[in-house]
């Protein structure tokens, strides 16, 4: 056992770091600025991050979950308003099932935004979600049906329906499509496996908790920064205990969160798929509840500026926000983990 | 990143289970029952002479030349096999290890790991608590000895200790913190007094105070330089908040599986709060084992002494509460009916976790200033 990054890890970090720092919006104002926003999409393109879950030939990912939740990690850290975690999802279920993407391809979700199939016959009977699906016209859309012999990817047939821009997330975009859409079978190797369906899950958990952990990285030390700048009875703010204790509390939900993240992201590739299903489900309860708190805590600490639209806080509160619904918050992961730990049934919750 | 054991991970893991399987103690859990306290000595030396105690310690001393990662699998083993956690004094002996010298080592080492030398820690007094550096117990010169006065609290094991690893003041003509020597004090003399501390749960053993009245220590038992005391006190108190070197992991999740046990028996039996409780104590489990694992990883590249132990404290201090507010919950009325209920013992233990080892109000401070180095009032 050792939890370290290895050199090509810590190097990924590193780079993503580096870059994520570069392109992404430092302030409010700079997410209008499109010319930074196209480059920043092309720089992580450039890199390879999005094909991270690729096949590579064998059937296997490129690259493994580690890999793409340290970038994932970096792109939170940075509210960095590019897609990246839905297109690596998306490529992710596509291999498993055998379907070759085109580019622009989006999964699209449940309204509930968790793996639950989001069609039940030949078409949509309620909208669905494509998250972090960029900005571009989507060229094609699968979203997961249930059939008879399973669990399928199918293809929407988006002529029928509208694509609209929804979502309270600044940096990351969250389509909604009409109902109505019809859907078509795509799959090249019959129905997805129970044990597919919960690496797929496994792996949104970990990039999901990854982003969190990202968000509160790099809220805390917009956060800290501020408190040690800004004065008030002659004094900065954060020399008083009162605010180096919220901060104090903050920093220890990070550092817990991403101890616990770290794990699900490796157990991804490496734990039976149930297995890594409920580590995924721990480290995003844990990780889910942190955000909220550590977010909560900076718009608090940054006092009346932390309430106007101009401060960057509510930047990271609000990514924080649809990373925690995605795949399930705090909330749907302890009734998950309530069935599969305690016997629970569902009649009894 | 890699959280698989390494083929030599695993086959000491394989014999630990076997060893578990034959040598389990069986003892009530620690912090609730004084019945624990009584086998906790045969428990350690056993745990010890089989090879499964100070897993990263000198061989010289009587550890095992493991890399640290081995004390997660003995945690994860031990919790797995229901047996009580590994003895927590490894803070005394990264105090030792970091600053006595090597003759003091020699004498010292070999008998805390092996368990047959019983410690205890006579850091705080009636009147310095949080502020350890106002300490008053006074070791003066006399011959080859120095004469201790002086009154400790608040101390663990005291009951049992054969040894105190003491403060006390031997300058009183410099600042607070440069007068302060560490000795290593027999217990067993007539200056010497214990007294048992009845702790909120009832139990009687583990905690004490202990006075000193003219007690004698040999000048050659001085740990560390004359005045070195406050920085040697700083490394110990560094370790003593680090659940990687307390081993408490495998404490909290004996109580969450007994938890989870107890709902998956009867699960319509408890309310939809109470088994969140639970999953939410599994969840808060799981993050410190995890945490653990990467601490003791980066211990790979070194120890450090530096205030990382304040983090690790807080989080591990909020899992204790969370487990024992889970035990709690999920005991109903039983906790209010009945003094002896073992999940109201739990509970009632966990409310020293954030005091014990430095306040959570004395952790948060040295996080905001040491660690976000955010400025001093």
């Amino acid at each position: 056992m050792d939890t370290r990054d290895t050199p090509e890890q810590a190097e990924l970090r590193r780079s993503a770091g580096q870059l994520a720092r570069e392109l992404a919006p430092a302030t409010v104002a700079d997410l209008d600025d499109t010319t930074r926003a196209k480059r920043l999409a092309g720089a992580v393109r450039e890199a390879g991050w999005l094909e991270l879950r690729d096949d590579a030939g064998d059937g296997a990912p490129l690259a493994s979950a580690v890999e793409a939740a340290i970038v994932a990690e970096a792109l939170g850290a940075s509210v960095a308003d590019v897609a990246f975690s839905g297109p690596v999802l998306a490529a992710d279920l596509a291999r498993r099932a055998g379907v070759p993407l085109p580019d622009n391809a989006a999964i699209v979700l449940a309204p509930s935004l968790t793996v639950t199939a989001a069609v039940a016959g030949e078409q949509t009977t309620t909208p669905v979600y494509a998250v972090d699906a960029g900005s571009e016209p989507l060229d094609a859309v699968y979203a997961l049906v249930s059939t008879e012999a399973g669990h399928r990817l199918g293809r929407l047939a988006l002529e029928a329906v509208t694509v609209t821009p929804e979502g309270s997330d600044l940096t990351r975009s969250v389509r909604g499509i009409t109902s109505g859409a019809p859907v078509h079978i795509a799959d090249q190797r019959g129905p997805l496996t129970d044990d597919d369906l919960a690496s797929w899950t496994a792996l949104g958990l970990a990039l999901t908790s990854a982003d969190l952990v990202g968000v509160m990285r790099g809220v805390l030390g917009v956060t800290v920064a501020y408190a040690a700048e800004r004065q008030q009875f002659g004094v900065p703010v954060g020399s008083f205990q009162a605010v180096q204790h919220l901060l104090a509390e903050a920093q220890c939900l990070m550092e817990g969160s991403a101890s616990v993240a770290a794990y699900a992201s490796w157990a991804v590739d490496e734990l039976e798929p149930n297995d890594a299903r409920a580590t995924g489900r721990v480290a995003k309860a844990y990780c889910a509840r942190a955000a909220r708190t550590v977010c909560e805590t900076a718009i608090q600490v940054h006092g009346g500026i932390g309430n106007t639209w101009e401060c960057i806080a509510h930047v990271y509160l609000r990514r924080a926000l649809l990373s925690s619904e995605w795949f399930g918050d705090d909330g749907e992961q302890l009734h998950e983990l309530q069935r599969e730990r305690l016997g629970v049934t569902d009649g009894l919750s | 990143m890699d959280f698989r054991d390494s083929p030599e991970e695993a086959e000491f893991r394989a014999r630990l289970r076997a060893w578990l399987a034959d040598n389990n103690p069986r003892l009530p859990t620690s912090s609730t029952d004084d019945k624990y306290w009584a086998g906790q000595a045969e428990w350690h030396t056993s745990l010890h002479d089989a090879g499964f105690f100070g897993l990263s310690w000198p061989s010289r001393y009587g550890g095992q030349d493991l890399p640290p990662v081995f004390d997660v699998i003995l945690d994860e083993e031990l919790t797995s096999a229901g047996a009580p956690p590994r003895p927590s004094l490894g803070y005394l002996v990264q105090g030792l290890t970091v600053h006595a010298s090597d003759e003091v080592k020699d004498r010292f080492l070999p008998g805390i790991i092996s368990g047959r030398d019983r410690w205890c820690q006579g850091f705080s007094e009636p009147d310095a608590g949080s502020d350890l550096a106002s300490l008053r117990t006074t070791a003066v010169r006399d011959g080859d000895d120095y004469v201790i006065d002086g009154h400790k609290i608040w101390t663990s094991y005291s009951d049992v200790a054969d040894w105190c690893f003491l403060l006390a003041r031997t300058d009183r003509d410099v600042p607070k913190h440069k007068g302060i020597s560490s000795f290593a004090v027999p217990m067993h003399q007539p200056g010497i007094e214990q007294r048992p501390l009845r702790m909120i749960n009832g139990i009687t053993s583990e905690f004490g105070q202990v006075l000193f009245d003219g007690a004698r220590v040999p000048a050659a038992n001085m740990i560390g330089e004359p005045g070195e005391g406050w920085r040697i006190a700083m490394t110990i108190v560094s370790h003593e908040r680090e659940p990687g070197e307390l081993g408490y992991v495998a404490r909290y999740a004996k109580t969450v599986q007994e938890l989870e046990a107890s709902v998956r028996a009867d699960p319509g039996a408890f309310r939809g709060d109470q088994r969140e409780a639970v999953a939410w104590a599994h969840v808060q489990t799981e993050m410190l084992r995890l945490h653990v694992c990467r601490r003791l990883s980066e211990r790979l590249d070194g120890i450090d002494h530096g205030p990382g132990g304040s983090i690790d404290k807080l989080l591990m201090t909020w899992v204790e509460q969370t487990v024992g507010a889970a035990a709690l919950d999920v005991s109903g009325a039983a906790a209010a009916t009945d003094t002896d209920n073992l999940a109201l013992k739990i509970y009632l233990y966990g409310r020293a976790q954030s005091v014990m080892g430095g306040t959570s109000q004395i952790q948060k401070g040295i996080v905001a200033t040491r660690i976000l180095g955010l400025p001093t009032a």
